[in-house]
């Protein structure tokens, strides 16, 4: 779903094919590259966590025999990597494990040839940002970078002259040319590979004599895909990283494996210390193959707090209702079914989510499982509680064990049928359960759980049967 | 304008089309609705996609609502086929056009402005360039999630310049009550009516999400008189059109007292609604509240399940958009929770000055339930017109006599083993299902000269399909070809249970000159006995419990072979007993059933799915060998016809008399020369039926023998 993040060598392996194939929107200064840039030098070296790191970094001189040149510094960053490959690292507030690093060649560059580039995308059209200042200290881009909107339609181009004066005002006229070059074609590629996102910085741009052309590099880049587009651009975002175009030999292994396309399918990595759980990964997994959608992240593997709400919406106002009670802190996970999800579905989503629950620690004050959700439109909710009346009964003995309240609100299609159900099942495994309908505010039953004195004042009756 | 004009004469005979109500199209255009209003109670649409379940839900609101026609002018289906999609209107049927092209459907019904787009995130971005194109559409729903970001702000774009309003992506729409209701928005009937939906109140809201949309009809309708419009502009990142759009044709509405703004964390639209307020552009009360407060107060970042729900900025997370929103002066309760109450005080303040007047509540109308919707609920209940006990295949796994399809392959249980859940409704023992088995894989293929083959392959060659060619090969199977086997198996349970023995049902059968089913081969003997045999009998004396049958036929055997050699218990006699054994001692049958699946004919199904086996396997090879259309020679077909000299019933006479005829094969030929006559092998009776003597008997001294009976008939009947 959405604009994701993709990683770095990705992001680059996509900007160095595509930046001579994407079609141009307007003619650049320059005439059109004879030739296409060559295979990039990206070795992404990924350490998984039952890896070992040495066969890691040995296979990584396989795959990527340019390392082993004597002008490359291989020894040192080999070093370097070992010492942090799958070790703990704390990136201001987040901590996570490094696991995936990117090795290229060290590209010198005279001083005054660093730039920075950035283009987004808002409702009207994308914004380029540019300055000149650009390296590791390029400090606050919004200020002092020159804008420029690209509108949404685009017939309405800029030319290459507004270009020039909108973002490269403050760069020497000499290599005017190569830049507005390089930001025609970038932009092109952020368009036909449906970017969200681009940053390049710095992005060290080395004229040739005539200025008619220049070395380009990009040396950081950060990037966002639209996932949706994946049915447009699949094919581009594969090709760009199939082992051809990155210039090593195909893997064996994984030459047996037939993909979609001519490359590997894109991989959407998790954000820096949010890897993905077994169970958050089999969810995600699950959520992948259907046309329901399931969505699970732990908060807090020990809070005492879970929710299996159902939409979209509901579920965030469901954890709304848990912080604003004072409860963030608690809360263990944020989730939700939607989408009419079958029963089956619905009780391995349950499954996870109490075995979750259960596999923690018992707390001396209990637990609490939200069952929520609003009034759906279409969802059968009957069918769908069946799934995880299914899971409650499998974990009834637990349940109870580990002192868990348990309060449901749901209503829409056949949810007369649903919280009977429900109910009659509560009662017959003697859990300790409150099951309400429509006439309960959709998050109501969150304060009446959680802060004390709230359940005694409660006037919405209990769902009768 | 246009009336519902029921059709058909009244009287008795009431025929399916007189349920049917047609909606004729409009003459002209509806008179242009004020620019604040995208719905009223005469909106016509068209459904893009094949949504029967919405499309009916629209005209299910449409009628209890009592509008004089359906919402819905037509369905847009590029995938066509079909052209007309019946609907329920009330407890009548209508017939809804589907057009499988949009200028078709545009042409046809000038008076519809909105299409709610149900294409999929694939085409609906072509789709709704498409239905841009044509001025009278003013607005367009699209539900469909995970359009391209790209392709929205490309949509969002077109549709401000051309001033189509676009509801979504990502929404489940909008409903206008009394008016107008897109796609499923409002759930199902009964919360319809629940949450008064079908008369409109003074409170419009705008959410992003669709599931909340429902809950906020709910809270309205209980705190409130009713909704007067609301719409859920979809969880995506760009939104075809955002709260503001929406507030402000609240804003103009005359009729609209009170705003309810829904928002969320992630983008800045609320920011717009503010702006408006400070403005003094809205002046209406608005209640609001952004949801995913939560957001800030966890440690990772958390991706909602809404696309759009994602803070870039402190601007967009939830917390400081409730801020600012109090700030400017708009209602914000203190949590969601407090929502309900908060809104009721402004509304009973409003009601107060009298700037809202209640209006008296319509009677709510009734609508009838669909049949499966009920029968779903469990509230009615019709006798079934089939039943089926062997297998399920509307649950996760398609279940064979109950036992789930990946079980079947878990356990390995074999053809066997299918056959005989499926036949026999029970797992059989391993030694039973590999029996069965072992009786296909015998039964497969008996040579191209057998004559199903034979017309599997004459089939085959006149350049018939594989079906027609197998079921001419199948369709011989009969008492004579194939029949064998169930033959068999009565005469010899019959003989066996009536306590015959073996040489007393050897001679019962001689002197009714019948045959013994199952008994005879033409070139195998005892000496050279045929290995098929020896198969079965081997594997069913070393497995099954008990063999009580097969026992007697060999015992019959051993009478039959002393009178002559050939006269063994054969491949057909051999399986067919067996099967009875099987049947009655395997355990899992009552004496009763089993004779119950003999007299049904299963030994018959053993046979047809073997043969099948072989027949295809023929049809392939004349396919493969490409042979052509075969006529039989005529030197090989003995030519006798009536003498045309004499006419008509002179002719018609000596066919009669030859029929009369009654040939003896002993009498005609003279006795002793071949001992087969001495046993029922070969009777013929009924003169021109000697013909028809089964061809596998035939060896070449019973061709001379033919030979003889052709000069005997041709004697007898003067030819």
């Amino acid at each position: 779903m959405s604009a994701k993040a993709i990683s770095e060598a990705d992001g680059k392996a996509i900007v160095n094919y595509h930046l001579t194939r994407a079609p141009v929107i307007k003619p650049s200064p320059l005439p059109k590259p004879t030739k296409h840039n060559p295979a990039p030098r990206l070795a992404s070296l990924y350490f998984p966590e039952d890896a070992d790191v040495n066969d890691v970094l040995n296979q990584a001189e396989v795959t990527y025999p340019w390392l082993l040149q004597s002008d490359a510094n291989w020894p040192e960053a080999k070093a370097w990597v070992a010492e942090r490959a799958g070790k703990s690292q704390k990136v201001e507030h987040t901590e996570g494990v490094l696991r995936q690093f990117l090795v290229e060649p060290f590209v010198p560059h005279p001083s005054g040839t660093e730039y920075y580039i950035n283009i987004n995308s808002v409702r009207d059209g994308d914004w380029i940002l540019f300055t000149d200042e650009g390296g590791v200290d390029v400090g606050d881009v919004d200020a002092k970078a020159k804008k420029l909107l690209v509108p949404v339609d685009l017939s309405e181009y800029p030319s290459n002259e507004e270009i020039a004066s909108a973002l490269l005002e403050k760069v020497p006229k000499g290599v005017h040319n190569v830049l507005i070059d390089f930001i025609t074609r970038l932009y092109a590629v952020y368009v036909d590979c449906q970017f969200t996102y681009l940053e390049i910085n710095p992005l060290v741009v080395i004229p040739n004599e005539e200025g008619t052309s220049a070395d380009v590099h990009f040396l950081d880049l950060a990037a966002k895909l639209d996932q949706t587009a994946d049915f447009e651009c699949g094919a581009k975002w594969a090709i760009a990283r199939s082992p051809a175009n990155l210039g090593i030999a195909a893997v064996s292994s994984a030459g047996d494996k037939v993909s979609v396309d001519a490359g590997p399918p894109i991989e959407f990595p998790a954000p820096f210390g949010r890897e993905l759980s077994k169970e958050e990964a089999y969810i995600a997994e699950m959520d992948a193959k259907t046309g329901a959608s399931l969505k699970l992240t732990v908060l807090n593997g020990s809070g005492r707090i879970w929710t299996l709400v159902a939409g979209g919406g509901a579920s965030v106002v469901y954890a709304d209702a848990i912080a604003s009670a004072g409860f963030a802190d608690e809360l263990a996970n944020y989730g939700e079914y939607s989408g009419a999800p079958t029963e089956s579905q619905t009780y391995y989503y349950a499954r996870t989510v109490l075995d979750l629950m259960l596999r923690a620690p018992m707390a001396p004050e209990g637990k609490v499982l939200f069952i929520g959700g609003g009034i759906a439109n279409f969802t059968n909710v009957a069918s769908t509680f069946k799934g995880v009346i299914r899971a409650l009964r499998e974990y009834a003995k637990q349940l109870n064990e580990h002192n868990v309240q348990i309060w449901v609100r749901r209503a829409g299609p056949n949810w007369q049928e649903g919280l009977k159900n429900m109910k009659a099942a509560t009662q017959e495994l003697g859990l300790n359960a409150h099951v309400f309908g429509p006439d309960m505010h959709v998050s109501g039953i969150v304060p009446l759980a959680l802060i004390p004195g709230r359940w005694e004042q409660n006037t919405v009756q209990e769902f009768q049967g | 304008m246009t009336a519902a004009t029921p059709n058909g004469a009244s009287g008795a005979s009431l025929s399916a089309n007189d349920k049917i109500t047609r909606f004729s199209a409009p003459s002209r255009p509806l008179s242009p609705l004020p620019a604040h209003a995208l719905f009223n109670n005469k909106t016509r649409c068209f459904v893009y996609g094949l949504q029967n379940r919405a499309v009916q839900g629209m005209l299910d609101f449409d009628f209890i609502c009592k509008r004089s026609t359906p919402s819905v002018a037509g369905i847009i289906y590029t995938f066509g086929g079909q052209f007309v999609s019946k609907m329920y209107w009330g407890t009548s049927e209508t017939l809804l056009p589907v057009y499988q092209e949009t200028s078709k459907a545009i042409a046809k019904h000038p008076d519809v402005d909105v299409v709610v787009n149900f294409a999929s995130s694939r085409s609906v971005y072509s789709s709704t360039m498409e239905l841009m194109q044509y001025p009278q559409i003013r607005t367009i729903a699209i539900i469909a999630e995970g359009v391209p970001e790209r392709r929205a702000r490309e949509i969002a774009h077109v549709a401000r310049k051309k001033g189509v309003t676009i509801i979504g992506p990502a929404t489940v729409g909008g409903i206008k009550p009394g008016s107008f209701k897109i796609g499923n928005t409002g759930g199902m009937m009964d919360n319809i009516v629940a949450s008064k939906l079908y008369r409109k109140g003074s409170v419009a809201y705008v959410s992003k999400s669709g599931g909340m949309s429902n809950e906020l009809n709910n809270v309205i309708s209980n705190n409130t008189d009713g909704v007067y419009e609301g719409v859920a502009i979809g969880g995506d990142r760009y939104p075809g059109t955002t709260f503001i759009d929406h507030l402000l044709r609240f804003q103009q509405d005359p009729e609209c007292k009170i705003l309810v703004l829904l928002g969320e964390v992630g983008g800045v639209e609320e920011y717009k609604v503010i702006d408006a307020v400070k403005q003094g552009v809205i002046t209406k009360p608005i209640v609001a509240w952004a949801i995913g407060t939560c957001a800030s107060m966890f440690k990772t970042e958390v991706q909602f399940g809404h696309a759009g729900s994602f803070a870039n900025s402190q601007l967009e997370t939830a917390a400081m958009k409730n801020k600012t929103m109090k700030e400017a002066g708009i209602f914000v309760p203190e949590t969601f929770e407090d929502m309900p109450a908060l809104l009721k005080s402004v509304y009973d303040k409003l009601v107060q000055e009298k700037t809202i007047v209640p209006a008296a509540e319509p009677v709510v109308p009734k609508i009838p339930m669909d049949y499966s919707w009920a029968q779903e609920l469990g509230l009615i209940r019709k006798p079934a017109a089939f039943i089926s006990t062997i297998s399920d295949d509307r649950g996760q796994e398609l279940l064979y006599a109950g036992m789930p399809i990946s079980d079947v392959f878990r356990e390995n249980i074999g053809i066997g083993g299918v056959m005989s859940l499926l036949w026999f409704r029970r797992r059989l023992p391993d030694y039973a299902t590999k029996f069965l088995e072992m009786v296909l894989m015998l039964t497969a293929d008996h040579g191209p000269a057998v004559s199903g083959a034979m017309n599997t392959i004459i089939t085959t060659r006149a350049g018939k399909d594989l079906i027609s060619s197998l079921v001419a090969g199948l369709l011989t199977i009969g008492s004579r070809f194939g029949g064998a086997l169930d033959g068999a198996a009565e005469e010899f349970s019959k003989a066996a249970d009536n306590g015959l023995s073996p040489r007393d049902f050897v001679d019962t059968m001689r002197k009714q000159n019948k045959l013994i089913p199952g008994i005879g081969h033409r070139i195998k003997s005892r000496n050279n006995p045929d290995l098929r045999v020896e198969l079965v009998k081997e594997y069913v004396l070393a497995n099954f419990p008990s063999h009580k049958l097969l026992d007697y036929a060999l015992a019959v055997e051993s009478v039959t072979t002393s009178k002559k050699d050939n006269l063994i218990l054969n491949v057909d006699g051999c399986v067919a007993v067996c099967f009875v054994d099987l049947m009655r001692s395997c355990g899992a049958f009552s004496l009763e059933e089993a004779e119950d699946y003999m007299k049904m004919g299963v030994l018959n199904g053993l046979f047809v799915l073997g043969r099948s086996i072989g027949l295809i396997a023929h049809y392939l090879d004349q396919k493969r060998l490409r042979t052509s259309l075969y006529r039989h020679p005529w030197d090989d077909i003995t030519y006798l016809l009536p003498t045309l000299a004499t006419t008509g019933p002179a002719a018609t006479r000596r066919l009669s008399k030859a029929q009369q005829i009654s040939v003896d094969v002993g009498a005609a030929t003279p006795r002793g020369r071949d001992k087969r006559y001495d046993d029922p092998l070969l009777v013929v009776s009924h003169g021109l039926e000697a013909w028809q003597i089964d061809y596998e008997v035939l060896t070449d001294a019973v061709t001379t023998e033919l030979a003889a009976i052709e000069r005997y008939l041709a004697t007898a009947v003067g030819i």
